[in-house]
């Protein structure tokens, strides 16, 4: 009897054997899986990019500027020092905590940047260092608050908030504004650096075959394994959208006399990618998102939960001093409104706008590049059409509350259709 | 099956307890309580609800430190100062909530805390292949690994805790409740699984409330009460009533000492033959 049985589930891979999976095959099969995860709640990034999609063909229609080559290169540059803080932000929530003072201690580490620099004729190398390191520092104070003492975060972090913005007038003193100097290198690097034609395209190539490498690879490795590889021509397919859409991103903001992709937004974009790395393919990424999953069981499976708290609040503020370096280097001055209540709820709200679950466990690092670039596409499409602030924080509003309400009800849906 | 082949590693102690206390505020949820498994040894620890089954697993499994006593592996004093201490030392538990991680496919909770790595990268496909291994072992009846642990069901989701203990190759099993969730099949697995893990050389310790399982696959049975050792049987020796009675504290008191005085003097005989071991 059981040899009868053997026979077959042997000539089948180890993960195709159960009778009971739904076998998929081509296109449609491919569309019926995807469709299924949707009605699951599995949205993943679909809402955000229906989302940029949308607020792109509306300022487009009323003002066709609003996608020109230009418009497009002050939008990237523009969204990516809030986007770094955001990164951090999509970390700690995928613990299922928060972190609301992002926006004051990255106007502080700026404040200790600018004035080691200006005031105390620093080099900028170590200038910049001690303002990440001071970022650093206050996530692992916080780590402390939260493992030790047991502060929630929303307190600790609102604490935070106040404590820090008054860190960054405390630091200026009587000087309210401090300007960069003209030949500063961080104003250059994120101003007036643009990639050449021959870096974008070279670092394109370099994505895209990466791309293809590491799947392949991955697909020996499940054969060898003995478990169904996925499909090559499914990956050449998407790697061929990846370089065509990738390719004509860096053509068009080139053209018509755009200055490229900036040196900041690449930056930024390289940071999204190795946070996304990080979080998918290593132990560690694994194990924030066990914590963020289900604490105890973390915990039971030898997870050292005190060191994955520490690191992600560590990385949060680091990331915060970081976006607000970039920031200081973009707006060329640091002054008593750096970082204050706009940065660091527009940086919440990208990374919740991006698709990361406030309930913890869910999210990605792209959440925050998606997310940034809504808020951007906003921002910059109302000021084209000479909107002012009150309707920008109305709509942005208005959008942050949709994207939370996706999230719970796809959340709903998910337990109902049992996906978790 | 070849019971001889790993006769050698039986009877030697794996693990033992001696006088372990711990309190939780004003109740003291265990006292003095001692206990020992040899390798190759099923250990039956058994008890009524609230009397200390559940808290002692946590303390030999690093959860919970113990407020005094000793805790020996392979006859040296250790100290298990965290769950990691005790997956170190060779001791995995199944508790009885699972702790599994809703939002993670099989694959990632079954190598939760000890992922296998290529470099700095984790080995999915490794993991998936030695995932079917395990699952196979147990004939599991999961269809996908690539699936969140939310869309299991409760037999599904034990069989994954179960199958989770064994990917660090212990050398003590606990299991806190293995076949509450269980259907009639899989209960005769998981007892299937138990006495294969005791043919394998390991010892296991098995909290149930089921006494038929218990009877079943158990060499030695030991009964807590509010936070004590209240008896230990040999699995021959013992009867249900008697486990019932130990259990329920029944026979605490001196009513029933004076009955079974009695009992014993007038009839020698017929009392104790009805639960023979299937020896």
């Amino acid at each position: 009897m059981s040899e009868v049985k053997e026979t077959p589930t042997s000539a089948v891979a180890a993960d195709m054997a159960d009778e009971r999976l739904i076998l998929s095959k081509g296109p449609a099969g491919i569309a019926t899986m995807v469709w299924n995860r949707l009605k699951g709640g599995e949205l993943g990034t679909l809402p955000v990019i229906v989302g940029l999609v949308v607020i792109c063909a509306v300022f487009y229609a009323r003002e066709p500027t609003f996608l020109s080559s230009r418009s497009l290169v002050t939008l990237t540059q523009f969204a990516a020092p809030t986007g770094i803080i955001a990164l951090g932000i999509v970390l700690v929530l995928l613990l299922g905590e928060i972190d609301l003072s992002v926006g004051s201690v990255a106007g502080f580490t700026s404040a200790v940047m600018a004035v080691m620099v200006a005031n105390h004729g620093a080099s900028l190398l170590v200038a910049l260092l001690s303002a990440l390191g001071v970022g650093l520092l206050i996530g692992l104070v916080y780590a402390t608050l939260h493992q030790v003492v047991g502060v929630p975060s929303f307190v600790f972090s609102l604490a935070g908030l106040l404590a820090f913005q008054g860190a960054l007038l405390y630091t200026l003193g009587d000087q309210g504004t401090i300007t960069l100097p003209q030949d500063s290198g961080l104003r250059e690097f994120a101003r007036d650096k643009f990639l050449t034609d021959a870096q974008a395209y070279g670092l394109v190539a370099i994505a895209v075959a990466a791309y293809v490498v590491s799947n392949v690879v991955g697909i020996r490795r499940r054969q060898v394994a003995g478990l169904t590889p996925p499909s090559l021509v499914g990956v050449l397919v998407k790697a061929a959208a990846m370089a065509v859409g990738l390719g004509f991103f860096c053509y068009y903001l080139g053209a018509n006399d755009a200055r490229g992709v900036g040196y900041l937004f690449t930056f930024f974009v390289l940071l999204v990618v190795l946070m996304d790395l990080l979080l998918r393919k290593t132990k560690w990424g694994r194990h924030v998102t066990a914590v963020g999953g289900n604490e105890e069981a973390a915990r039971r499976s030898g997870i050292k939960v005190g060191l994955i708290y520490t690191s992600v609040f560590g990385l949060c503020s680091t990331f915060a001093a970081l976006g607000g370096l970039m920031l200081a280097g973009q707006l060329t001055t640091v002054s008593q409104s750096s970082g204050t209540t706009d940065t660091n709820l527009t940086a919440i709200a990208a990374a919740v706008i991006g698709g990361t679950s406030l309930f913890g466990g869910r999210g990605s690092a792209y959440a925050a590049l998606l997310g940034m670039l809504v808020l951007q596409a906003i921002t910059a499409g109302l000021n084209l059409i000479n909107v002012e602030s009150e309707v920008r924080f109305m709509v942005t509003g208005a959008v942050l509350l949709l994207a939370v309400a996706i999230d719970s009800v796809s959340r709903r849906l998910r337990s109902s259709s049992g996906r978790g | 099956m070849t019971t001889s082949a790993t006769a050698p590693a039986r009877g030697k102690i794996v693990l033992s307890l001696a006088g372990v206390n711990k309190r939780f505020g004003a109740v003291q949820a265990l006292s003095d309580v001692h206990m020992e498994v040899a390798a190759g040894e099923v250990v039956a620890l058994v008890g009524d609800n609230g009397a200390g089954k559940s808290t002692l697993v946590k303390v030999i499994s690093g959860v919970y430190q113990p407020d005094d006593g000793e805790i020996f592996y392979d006859g040296k004093k250790v100290t298990v100062n965290g769950p990691s201490a005790a997956q170190d030392l060779g001791v995995a538990t199944v508790f009885q909530d699972l702790a599994l991680c809703d939002n993670l496919d099989v694959v990632a909770n079954l190598f939760l805390g000890q992922e296998r790595l290529l470099g700095p990268i984790i080995d999915e496909a490794g993991m998936e292949k030695e995932a079917w291994r395990l699952l196979r072992s147990l004939s599991a009846k999961i269809p996908s690994v690539r699936i969140p642990i939310a869309s299991l069901s409760g037999g599904q989701r034990q069989t994954v805790a179960i199958a989770r203990s064994l990917v660090g190759a212990p050398k003590v099993v606990m299991l806190d409740e293995p076949t509450a969730a269980l259907g009639v099949a899989q209960t005769a697995e998981v007892l299937n699984l138990i006495e294969r893990l005791r043919e394998s050389g390991l010892g296991v310790i098995l909290i149930s409330h089921n006494m038929a399982d218990v009877q079943a696959v158990a060499d030695r049975i030991v009964v807590m009460r509010l936070g004590r050792n209240a008896a230990e049987f040999r699995v021959e020796e013992a009867t249900t009533q008697q486990l019932v009675a130990a259990i329920t504290g029944a026979s605490d008191n001196v009513v029933a000492a004076r009955t079974a005085r009695s009992e014993a003097r007038s009839a020698e005989g017929p009392a104790g033959t009805e639960g023979d071991p299937d020896e």
